[in-house]
């Protein structure tokens, strides 16, 4: 694909490294920001923006224009407000984010640029999760260059609106990706979700008005602006407009990520760019896009990885990264690794979820290691249910936690019966 | 512990009330200001913690809800390396658990444990999104893909020796 139907991904060149503000605007950088502060309007922006059929890329999907126009619309310098950059990246098999904020961070900042300028908030933080040293060290690096040329602080190219960034670096919970848990976050609390309404774009991060947007959702901008909503809309081969990275892990023969339309089919990702599976090995199932979206065997390899058809197909396009399960991983330890991870991951807040799912890991560690029964069957099925259902618990983990399970009951029930009925994983003492 | 030890540098106490006085509010500097105090001891103690607390105006539980919570917050002294080995999906699916195993008996610790030299401490750590590479490893700031037994019978007399 030329660089112009790959408009996240065009500047990224890993052996020179990141552009620095010159070299971006080469590649058409700092256009969309001219245009916007020049000729736009916010509302102008929001607009762009909603036509374009942008939808949010951390996983739930929200119209990103939709969720913008709920904020009240004093200009920034009459009101606090507060634009942040989710960047806590923390989806098992995800990889995304970091593959841009490291290849193009400028890109990401002036994404925030425009999204503030929408929404006239004057203060911008990216939440970045602590692992990720290099980007950290990128961002800032990016930041302080864009605040030495005047794209970042007061009064950006003259025009009236003033707009900095600073990075948190966050310590390492799932939970604060849930963006009221991350607002908590930033407030210096334990990071736990918070109810809703007040929605954040109304009283968010210290009670102010608050946009929290992916960091893939907010590099989309700038090319949206620069080349306007029917150029966006026209990327995508189905109802949803751009383009999405797609990534596939697992023993697969090239994995990686990969900047594809908006809706291209599941099997041209795992087939062609990953290169099928490594020898030797067969796909048994996926989870499409992380690990809280629910298992697709090999025959929904035909889906079109957009919102709808993915949903369609029983599972969520989540973040769009696959997660391969070949014929010769457990499954059912696979789903115990996932439960684990979930379990341990739980804030605590709600106690559904807070017991339920260390009880998940406990059932599955007992049928994995050969002394579950059909009882722990029975109560694993009951947890799908109950927890996996929206509104029993206090936020979307425990639902989130249960796709894998609910799904892979179904999906492996073989497997789940031969590992009562022998008293042990099969495929463990298969060699 | 002696009385030194028990109080902040100057030094790292500036910096923790500049971060504090950059926030709407200072507790909203919690984080930054343990990573601060974690970055110049390895591990935050708990005389450290009251320090920092009494700056930002918390009461220490208040302040140490955060402390325990957050994965990359230490509340006990670990190693002068500290590996993060990914026990999330894609590492377990291309082999993490067999690399824990060897670094258990290479290190002779599990999990959760420092040598006894002082000089590494192993941690199991949620997805650090290098998936492509699984399995991954974090060893102290860098990131380390394709991981394999080779690879870290290379890498952990540097680190034994290392300061």
């Amino acid at each position: 694909m030329s660089a112009a139907q790959r408009p996240l991904t065009a500047m990224i060149d890993p052996v020179t490294g990141p552009p620095d503000c010159t070299a971006y605007e080469r590649g058409g950088g700092w256009q969309a920001t001219r245009k916007a502060l020049g000729t736009l309007s916010p509302a102008d922006v929001t607009d762009i923006v909603t036509r374009s059929k942008l939808r949010g890329r951390g996983g739930a999907g929200f119209g990103t224009g939709q969720k913008w126009s709920f904020v009240p619309k004093e200009p920034a310098s009459e009101r606090r407000k507060y634009l942040i950059a989710n960047a806590d990246e923390m989806e098992p098999g995800t990889f995304k984010d970091r593959w841009l904020m490291e290849g193009n961070p400028l890109q990401l900042v002036e994404g925030m640029i425009l999204a503030a300028y929408a929404v006239q908030a004057g203060h911008g933080i990216i939440f970045l999760r602590g692992e990720y040293h290099l980007a950290c060290q990128r961002l800032e690096h990016a930041i302080g260059q864009a605040r030495q040329l005047g794209w970042l602080g007061p009064n950006i190219l003259g025009s009236a609106f003033s707009f900095d960034i600073h990075v948190h670096s966050s310590a390492g919970r799932y939970i604060c990706g849930e963006e009221t848990a991350l607002l908590t976050t930033l407030e210096g609390r334990r990071a736990t979700p918070r109810s809703k309404p007040p929605f954040p774009q109304t009283g968010g991060l210290w009670g102010a008005p608050s946009v929290v947007n992916n960091v893939e959702t907010l590099c989309n901008l700038p090319p949206i602006i620069a080349n306007g909503a029917e150029w966006f809309a026209a990327l995508g081969l189905g109802d949803d407009g751009g383009t999405k990275i797609y990534g596939a892990s697992g023993r697969v023969a090239r994995p990686g990520a990969w900047e594809l339309p908006m809706g291209t089919p599941l099997r041209q990702i795992i087939e062609e760019h990953a290169g099928g599976m490594r020898p030797g090995y067969r796909l048994r199932a996926l989870l499409p896009g992380g690990a809280s979206t629910a298992f697709l065997d090999a025959s929904a390899l035909d889906v079109a990885m957009d919102y709808a058809s993915v949903e369609k197909a029983g599972s969520r396009l989540g973040t769009g990264m696959a997660i391969v399960l070949d014929d010769q991983t457990c499954p059912i330890g696979m789903i115990r690794n996932l439960e684990h991870f979930f379990a341990q991951e739980s804030c605590g807040w709600c106690t559904p979820c807070r017991d339920g799912l260390p009880w998940v890991e406990r059932l599955l560690d007992a049928i994995e290691e050969g002394t579950g029964t059909q009882e722990d069957m029975d109560q694993l099925g009951r947890h799908a249910r109950m927890l996996g259902a929206p509104g029993r618990t206090f936020c979307a983990h425990a639902p989130g936690a249960m796709a894998p399970l609910a799904s892979g009951l179904k999906l492996f029930a073989d497997d789940f019966a031969d590992h009562i009925a022998q008293c042990r994983c099969p495929q463990r003492h298969a060699a | 512990m002696s009385t030194a030890e028990e109080t902040l540098p100057a030094a790292l106490e500036a910096e923790i009330r500049a971060l504090a006085a950059a926030e709407p509010y200072p507790r909203g500097a919690s984080i930054a200001a343990l990573k601060a105090v974690q970055r110049h001891f390895g591990w935050i103690s708990t005389p450290h913690l009251r320090a920092v607390a009494e700056l930002l105006g918390m009461s220490m539980d208040d302040l140490d809800g955060i402390a325990t919570y957050f994965n990359l917050l230490f509340r006990k002294p670990v190693g002068r390396h500290v590996i993060l080995l990914c026990d999330s999906v894609s590492c377990w699916i291309m082999g993490r658990d067999p690399l824990c195993a060897h670094l258990g008996r290479v290190l002779a610790i599990r999990q959760g444990e420092t040598t006894a030299d002082n000089a590494i401490t192993l941690l199991p750590t949620v997805c650090i999104g290098h998936c492509d590479h699984a399995p991954a490893m974090l060893v102290d700031d860098t990131l380390h893909g394709d991981v394999d037994i080779p690879a870290l019978d290379r890498l952990i007399p540097g680190l034994k020796e290392q300061p």
